[in-house]
């Protein structure tokens, strides 16, 4: 089980660069995800690794070896794909066995190692039924299937949920996470799925337009996004991003035009220093605005009231910006009631208005 | 909208019209192989009054019509495997890999398959006879060959174009080399395509006159179209004999189609639907 490196990367269609200068370190045995919008270079960057594609500059290396230019057969890789790619004539018992029969393994092997695969993704009972013939579930577990047979050093797997209808995702995501605990081969995870990456990746790599943002963990990059791009990516509901100004003094407050908010000044010993107000936006998380009764504090009036079962996010204006935030648990409130906002400092990001950028 | 009455007459009428112009022909020549002679030439009787099987033994009799039979069933298999084996790999890069000018070279392949024959049997004979493969089955094979590859290469790429392009990564992944690919999943994917190409290309060569006229010269190589030409004798025309011919020559065109004509609309269209 490889430590994956990919080192400079240059990848172009025709005129349009898709990937430049790309760099990544995947550890050993770790289930990465590469997360970000549809079209930011995550197929291409899976295929690159695969070796499906060629690459234009750069490299790639498990551990020290240097796979840039071998063919998919000789990196020892196997990928799940979004659209599962079954074998559309073969049963399922030689969707799963073909991997081992292309590299010749003896029949005994094949057998036993079908049997074995089969039982530990519950397809023991399809196995004599075509592609077509089963559910798109059952078709995700046996592209599963057929990518763990071979036992790889590198699994791939490109968006292999978005296919199944929510209740199904949300347990073949279980499903997976459960896999890799066992089988603890390095992963590469592709989604647009925020939430997916969140709950099933030791760390991830938010990406935009063919470049990295940032690389942590779920937690890293959920408390401390380290760009807008991130900020506005992680996180559901969405965070709020609220225009205002970074007022220098003691205590440190952000003049958001109707009101000031205190911010901890622990977090920006620096900008404490900086003599003009600065523009930045700021970041507020729903879940860290908590919606409470008028009696004191920052009014809000309410828009609108959204129940999720064990939440209520609340719509709200505030002074010139409209926020969502979220209601306290026994709260009772109606739409154009003014309400109170309790907000943390600590939990505030600031962002620089031109360059995106976190301010530390 | 028709009303009822004009649509419930208007297609059986056009069907019948249809069938007629292509039946009756058929129709003639099979009644004709069954008159006795004295009937041949004359009309009425439309139908035989005796129906007789006295051509169709003398046709069997004749060893060169068995010969001219096993002439025509080698060259049109030797034909159809040989298109089908290089259309095949012509279409799996035309369909798989990007290669600049691809879409001009299926242009012109196309425009190929619209040449007429007469244009090419000139110099095709000087590089026959320059090859001195003239009056062998060599000689049809080969034309018949570049005559059907056009046809074939398109439907082949057609088919596909069509299978997902994950299928492949898949197979590659899955330790294919291309060439294991292409076999593997690309072949038994494609077998409606090649059924349809196969059936399309040995009619073409089971029924082609104009090269087998030209390129053969003697029993050794010449096939049934080219032979049932040349049955007249001195003295008399064989009418019947020639009915016959015609009705058997027919039979295994009449078989490929009623078992096949799924295949065939499907070979045709593919690519139709989709994209
Ligand atoms: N084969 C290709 N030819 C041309 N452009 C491509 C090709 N594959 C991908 N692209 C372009 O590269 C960009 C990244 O695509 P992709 O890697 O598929 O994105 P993602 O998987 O993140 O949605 C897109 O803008 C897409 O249009
Ligand atoms: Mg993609």
């Amino acid at each position: 089980m490889p430590e994956v490196r990919i080192e400079h990367i240059s990848k172009h269609y025709g005129d349009a660069p898709v990937l430049h200068d790309f760099s990544l370190t995947i550890h050993d045995g770790e289930f990465f995800t590469l997360l970000g919008p549809s079209g930011c270079g995550k197929t291409t960057l899976i295929n690159l690794v695969a070796g499906l594609d060629h690459i234009d500059s750069g490299e790639i290396y498990f551990d020290e070896r240097q796979v840039s230019t071998l063919s998919p057969k000789d990196r020892d890789v196997a990928m799940v794909f979004q659209s599962y790619a079954l074998y559309p004539h073969k049963t399922v018992a030689e969707n799963l066995a073909f991997p081992l029969r292309v590299n010749k393994q003896p029949k005994a092997k094949i057998e036993s190692e079908v049997r074995r695969v089969s039982a530990l993704l519950g397809l023991a009972g399809l196995l004599e039924k075509k592609p077509a013939e089963i559910s798109g579930g059952e078709r995700q577990r046996v592209a599963l299937g057929r990518a763990l047979i071979r036992e790889p050093a590198v699994f791939l797997m490109d968006e292999p949920l978005s296919n199944l209808d929510a209740q199904l995702r949300v347990q073949t995501r279980a499903e997976i996470k459960q896999l890799h605990r066992t089988l603890k081969r390095t992963t590469i995870y592709v989604t647009h799925d925020q939430d997916e990456a969140l709950s099933l990746s030791d760390r991830l790599a938010v990406m935009d337009r063919g470049e990295v943002i940032q690389v942590g963990t779920p937690e890293e990059i959920y408390r401390a996004p380290a760009h807008l791009t991130v900020a506005k990516f992680i996180g559901s509901p969405q965070m709020n991003m609220i225009p205002g100004r970074l007022m220098p003094g003691t205590p440190l407050q952000v003049d958001v035009g109707s009101t000031h908010i205190a911010v901890c000044s622990s977090e920006l010993p620096e900008q404490s220093m900086e003599p003009e107000p600065r523009e930045v936006i700021v970041g507020l998380r729903p879940e860290d605005i908590r919606v409470q009764q008028a009696s004191k504090g920052q009014g809000a009036r309410v828009l609108d009231i959204e129940h999720t079962g064990s939440r209520v996010w609340v719509d709200l204006v505030w002074g010139d910006h409209r926020v969502k935030a979220l209601a306290a648990g026994d709260l009772s409130i109606t739409r154009d009631q003014l309400v109170a906002l309790d907000i943390d400092p600590t939990c505030l990001h600031l962002f620089d208005t031109r360059s995106g950028d976190r301010l530390p | 909208m028709r009303s009822g009455w004009q649509r419930s007459l208007l297609l059986p009428l056009c069907v019948t019209v249809v069938l007629s112009w292509s039946l009756l022909p058929i129709a003639w020549q099979v009644t004709t192989s069954l008159k006795p002679n004295a009937e041949l030439l004359s009309l009425p009787p439309l139908f035989p009054s005796a129906p007789t099987t006295e051509h169709y033994r003398v046709l069997f009799e004749e060893q060169s019509f068995h010969q001219s039979l096993i002439n025509s069933a080698v060259v049109s298999v030797l034909t159809t495997v040989a298109a089908l084996v290089i259309g095949a790999l012509a279409a799996f890069p035309l369909a798989r890999l990007r290669i600049a000018g691809k879409g001009m070279f299926l242009g012109v392949v196309l425009a190929a398959s619209m040449f007429p024959a007469i244009v090419t049997v000139g110099p095709l004979f000087v590089i026959i006879r320059a090859l001195g493969l003239r009056d062998t089955w060599w000689a049809l094979v080969i034309s018949h060959t570049s005559f059907a590859l056009p046809l074939t290469i398109w439907i082949l790429t057609n088919f596909m174009r069509e299978l997902p392009d994950d299928l492949y990564r898949a197979a590659r992944v899955d330790g294919c080399t291309p060439w294991q690919a292409f076999i593997y999943i690309f072949v038994p994917l494609c077998r409606p395509g090649f059924a349809a190409a196969a059936i399309l290309v040995f009619l073409f060569s089971w029924t082609e006159f104009l090269f087998a006229l030209t390129f053969t010269a003697t029993e050794a190589s010449r096939t049934i179209p080219v032979a049932i030409v040349l049955f007249p004798g001195i003295h008399e025309i064989p009418w019947g004999e020639m009915a016959a011919a015609s009705v058997i020559v027919t039979v295994p065109v009449f078989v490929l189609v009623a078992l096949f004509h799924k295949h065939i609309v499907l070979g045709l269209t593919a690519g139709a639907v989709k994209g």
